[in-house]
C-alpha cells in the first residue's frame, strides 16, 4: 500500500463516516419537517366553518389619520401609487347649502388638506372604506373563471392564480373596493388580512387604528366585540338597496355617505 | 299579365315595385357580370388598397404584441374606468356583425327577395366584423396568456367557467354566432363556387374551387338538399341575431352600476346593432357598387329599403335614449338620475351629443325620398351613423364608469396612442379580409340573383 492509497477514503471508511454524520443530517431536515408538522397542527386547529367574519366602523371616532390605509399598504404589499387601495378614508364636507363634496387624497394616508373656498362647511366627517365582504356579492357572480369566491369563513377572496384580469369584478363592485394589481395583473382587494385572522390576529387596519374606529369580529358570536358594537349602535350598511348584504357595519353615518 | 316594369312575387301576384335587377339581365349575363370581377386581371387599385389595409393590420398585430409584452397599462384605463376602448370596440364590431345574418336569415324567412343582391357581402362583412370583435375581449384581460380559461376546457386545476357570469355567455354567444354565420355563408357559396370552378381557366383554381364546391353538379336532388339546408340554417341563425347582442348587453345590465343596470338594454342593443350593421353594409355596398359597376344588381331600390330599416332602428335607438332618461327620473333613484344627467351635461357631454346627433338626427334624412335615393347623402349618413354608434358604446362604457357610486374615486378617461392604434388597426384587419373576399369570391350570390330574375318565374312568358 503506498502513501497515496492510504490517504484516499475507501468505501468502508466513507460509509462509516456517513453513519457518524447521520445525526447532523437529522438536524438539517428537522426544521423543515417540524414546520410542516406545526402548520398541519395549526390548520387542524383552525376550522373556517366555525367563523363568519365582519367589521364594524364607528365613524364618530374616525379622525382621518389614514394610519389604516398606510398599514394596509405595508401589510399587503399594495402598490404605493395613490390610486391603488384596499382600504381608504373619505372625507365628506357638507356645505351650508346642503351641497356634498367628497375627497380622499392618497386614501387619507398623508392627511387631508385644509378645506378651501369661501363656502362655509356645515359639517365634515371621515368614513373609512373597504371591501364590504358582502354575503351576496355582485363581484363573485360576474367572475368568468370563478377566481373570486366567498371563503367558508365569510371572506370574499380572489385566487390570484386563477384570475385572468378581465376587470369585470372591479366594475361590478358598487363599493369601488377592487383594483387591478399593476404587477400581478390580477384583481386585488381587501382580504380582512386573511393571513392574520386565521392565526387569531386582527387585520392590520384594526390593529393600528388609534381611536378604535374599526371593530373586527364575527357575526352571530355573542362574545365577539362586533356583537357589542352592533347592539349598542344604530347600524347602517352602504347601499342597502342593492341587496348585496354587506358585512361592514357602519355606525353614525349620514344619509350623504355613498 | 306581366308588365315590363313589374315582377312577380312568390305567389304569382303582380306587384308594382321597381324590378330588383335592372338592365334586362339574362342568366348568362348575371354569371358573366359577377364572375368577371374575380376572373379579370387584378386591378392596380386593389393592390394599393390592400397595401394600405394590410399595413394597418400589421400595425394592429404589432401593437397587440406590445400590449402582451408590456401589459394593459399602456392603455388609458385607470381606476374608476377599468374598461376602456377595448370593450367599446368589442361591442362596436359585434354590432356591425349583426346586419349580415339579419339580411341573410331573417329577411330570407320573411321572403324579402331584395336581400339577394346584398346578402353575400353582408354575410362576409359579418364574419370579418365578428373576427375583429372576438379579438378585443381576448386581449383586454390582464393576463392574456390565460384568457382561454374562459372556455370549459378539462384541466387539472379544479377550474371551470362560472356560468353565472355574463362574460361567459358572451364567449358562447359570439362563438356560436360566428360558427353558424360561417356555415350559412359557406353553404350559400357552394353553387357559386361550382359555377366558378366550371369557368376556371387555371388548373390550381379548378382544383381549389373543386374542393370547396364539394362536388356540386346542380342536380335536382342537390338543389333540394341545398335549399332545405339553407332554410334550416336560416332558422338556426334567426334567434342568434337577437341573442348575441342581448347577451352582450347583459355584460352591462347585470352589473349594479348606474347607467348600466337597466332592463331595456337587450332590445336597445339589438336595435342599435342592426342600425350600425346596416350602416356598414350601406357604406361598403356603395363603394363596391361603384368600383365593380354593379348598378344593375344593387339598385337605388335596395338602398331605399336599407335606409328605411335604418330609419326604423335609428328611431328605436332614439326611443331607448329617451326612455332611459324617463326611467332615471321615474324610478326616483338618485344614482340613476345622476348617471344620466352626467352623461348629457357632465365631462363626456361632447361624446353624448355626438351620439345623439349621429344616431337620432342624421337618420331623419331618410324620411325624404329625394334624400334616401341620393348616393352621396346615403354614403355620408351611413358613415356618420357608425361614428355615432361607436360613440354610443363609448358613452355607455366610459361615462358610467368614470363617475360611479364613489365620488372620491371619480376620474376622467383619456385614451392613449395605443388605444387609438389598436382600434384603427382593427379596421386594417377588417378591410384586408374584405379585400381578399372581393378579389377571390363572388361578392353577389349568382344563383340567388338568377332566382329573382323574371325568367326564373315558372309562368314567365306565358299569357294567362
Amino acid at each position: 500500500m503506498n502513501q497515496k492509497e492510504s490517504q484516499a477514503v475507501n468505501r468502508r471508511e466513507f460509509i462509516f463516516a456517513c453513519k457518524r454524520a447521520l445525526p447532523l443530517a437529522g438536524l438539517l431536515f428537522f426544521p423543515l419537517s417540524a414546520t410542516d408538522l406545526i402548520l398541519a397542527q395549526e390548520n387542524e386547529k383552525y376550522n373556517p366553518t366555525e367563523h363568519n367574519y365582519a367589521m364594524g366602523i364607528d365613524t364618530h371616532k374616525c379622525i382621518g389619520c389614514g394610519r389604516c390605509a398606510d398599514a394596509c399598504k405595508k401589510e399587503n404589499n399594495v402598490p404605493l401609487e395613490p390610486i391603488f387601495f384596499r382600504t381608504w378614508v373619505e372625507r365628506y364636507i357638507i356645505a351650508g347649502n346642503g351641497e356634498v363634496s367628497v375627497d380622499s387624497p392618497n386614501g387619507g394616508i398623508d392627511g387631508f388638506p385644509e378645506i378651501k373656498g369661501d363656502k362655509e362647511a356645515l359639517r365634515t366627517f371621515f368614513v373609512p372604506k373597504l371591501c364590504n365582504h358582502c354575503a351576496n356579492p355582485p363581484c363573485v357572480q360576474v367572475c368568468p373563471v370563478g377566481a373570486t369566491f366567498i371563503s367558508r369563513d365569510g371572506v370574499v377572496l380572489v385566487d390570484e392564480k386563477y384570475c385572468v384580469g378581465c376587470r369585470y369584478c372591479i366594475q361590478a363592485c358598487p363599493y369601488g373596493a377592487r383594483y387591478l394589481h399593476p404587477e400581478k395583473k390580477v384583481a386585488d382587494k381587501c382580504t380582512f388580512c386573511y393571513h392574520r385572522i386565521v392565526k387569531g390576529l386582527l387585520p392590520a387596519c384594526v390593529e393600528v387604528c388609534p381611536t378604535q374606529t374599526r371593530i373586527f369580529g364575527e357575526v352571530g358570536v355573542r362574545s365577539s366585540p362586533l356583537s357589542r358594537f352592533v347592539r349598542f349602535n344604530d347600524i347602517t350598511v352602504l347601499k342597502p338597496s342593492l341587496n348585496t348584504s354587506p358585512k361592514v357595519y357602519y355606525a353614525g353615518t349620514d344619509g350623504e355617505v355613498r | 299579365m306581366r308588365s315590363e316594369s313589374g315582377t312577380y312575387n312568390q305567389i304569382g301576384l303582380h306587384s308594382q315595385e321597381t324590378p330588383l335587377i335592372t338592365g334586362n339581365q339574362t342568366f348568362a349575363s348575371v354569371t358573366d357580370a359577377i364572375s368577371e370581377i374575380i376572373e379579370r386581371k387584378t386591378p392596380r387599385l386593389w393592390y394599393l388598397a390592400i397595401a394600405f389595409s394590410s399595413s394597418l393590420m400589421i400595425m394592429f398585430f404589432v401593437l397587440i404584441g406590445y400590449l402582451i409584452w408590456e401589459g394593459i397599462g399602456i392603455w388609458g384605463i385607470n381606476v374608476p374606468v377599468g374598461w376602456g376602448w377595448a370593450i367599446v370596440n368589442f361591442v362596436f364590431w359585434v354590432g356591425i356583425g349583426h346586419a349580415g345574418t339579419l339580411i341573410s336569415a331573417i329577411l330570407f324567412l320573411l321572403r324579402q327577395r331584395w336581400r339577394t343582391s346584398i346578402n353575400r357581402f353582408a354575410e362576409a362583412m359579418t364574419l370579418f366584423a365578428v373576427i375583429c370583435a372576438m379579438i378585443f375581449p381576448a386581449i383586454h384581460v390582464g393576463r392574456i396568456w390565460v384568457a382561454y380559461w374562459m372556455f370549459p376546457l378539462p384541466n387539472q386545476m379544479d377550474m371551470w367557467p362560472n356560468f353565472r357570469s355574463p362574460l361567459i355567455w358572451d364567449v358562447f354567444a359570439v362563438s356560436t354566432y360566428f360558427t353558424v354565420s360561417l356555415l350559412f355563408w359557406y353553404v350559400g357559396l357552394i353553387p357559386d363556387l361550382a359555377t366558378l370552378r366550371d369557368r376556371a381557366k387555371s388548373r390550381l383554381r379548378k382544383i381549389l374551387l373543386g374542393i370547396f364546391s364539394l362536388g356540386w353538379r346542380g342536380g335536382n336532388r342537390q338543389w333540394k338538399h341545398y335549399e332545405l339546408a339553407y332554410l334550416l340554417l336560416a332558422g338556426l341563425s334567426t334567434p342568434l341575431v337577437l341573442s348575441v347582442h342581448s347577451v352582450v348587453s347583459t355584460d352591462f345590465a347585470t352589473s349594479v352600476l348606474p347607467g348600466w343596470h337597466t332592463t331595456i338594454f337587450p332590445p336597445y342593443f339589438v336595435a342599435g346593432a342592426i342600425f350600425s350593421g346596416f350602416a356598414m353594409v350601406m357604406t361598403l355596398s356603395i363603394i363596391a357598387r361603384k368600383v365593380f359597376k354593379l348598378e344593375d344588381f344593387i339598385t337605388i331600390g335596395h338602398f331605399e329599403k336599407m335606409s328605411k330599416i335604418m330609419l326604423l332602428t335609428g328611431m328605436m335607438v332614439g326611443y331607448a335614449y329617451s326612455i332611459e332618461f324617463f326611467m332615471a327620473w321615474y324610478s326616483g333613484n338618485d344614482y340613476e338620475a345622476f348617471a344620466f344627467l352626467n352623461r348629457a351635461f357632465g365631462p363626456y357631454a361632447w361624446a353624448y351629443w355626438i351620439m345623439i346627433t349621429c344616431n337620432v338626427v342624421v337618420p331623419q334624412v331618410f324620411w325624404f325620398r329625394k334624400l334616401r335615393t341620393s348616393i352621396p347623402v346615403l354614403f355620408v349618413s351611413s358613415i356618420l351613423i357608425n361614428v355615432g354608434m361607436w360613440f354610443e358604446r363609448f358613452v355607455i362604457v366610459v361615462s358610467s364608469l368614470s363617475r360611479d357610486f364613489l365620488p372620491s374615486s371619480w376620474g376622467y378617461y383619456t385614451p392613449t396612442i395605443y388605444d387609438v392604434g389598436i382600434f384603427v388597426g382593427s379596421f386594417g384587419l377588417f378591410l384586408t379580409l374584405f379585400l381578399l373576399f372581393v378579389r377571390f369570391l363572388p361578392i353577389i350570390a349568382v344563383s340567388e340573383i338568377k332566382g329573382v330574375l323574371p325568367q326564373a318565374d315558372p309562368h314567365y312568358g306565358k299569357e294567362h
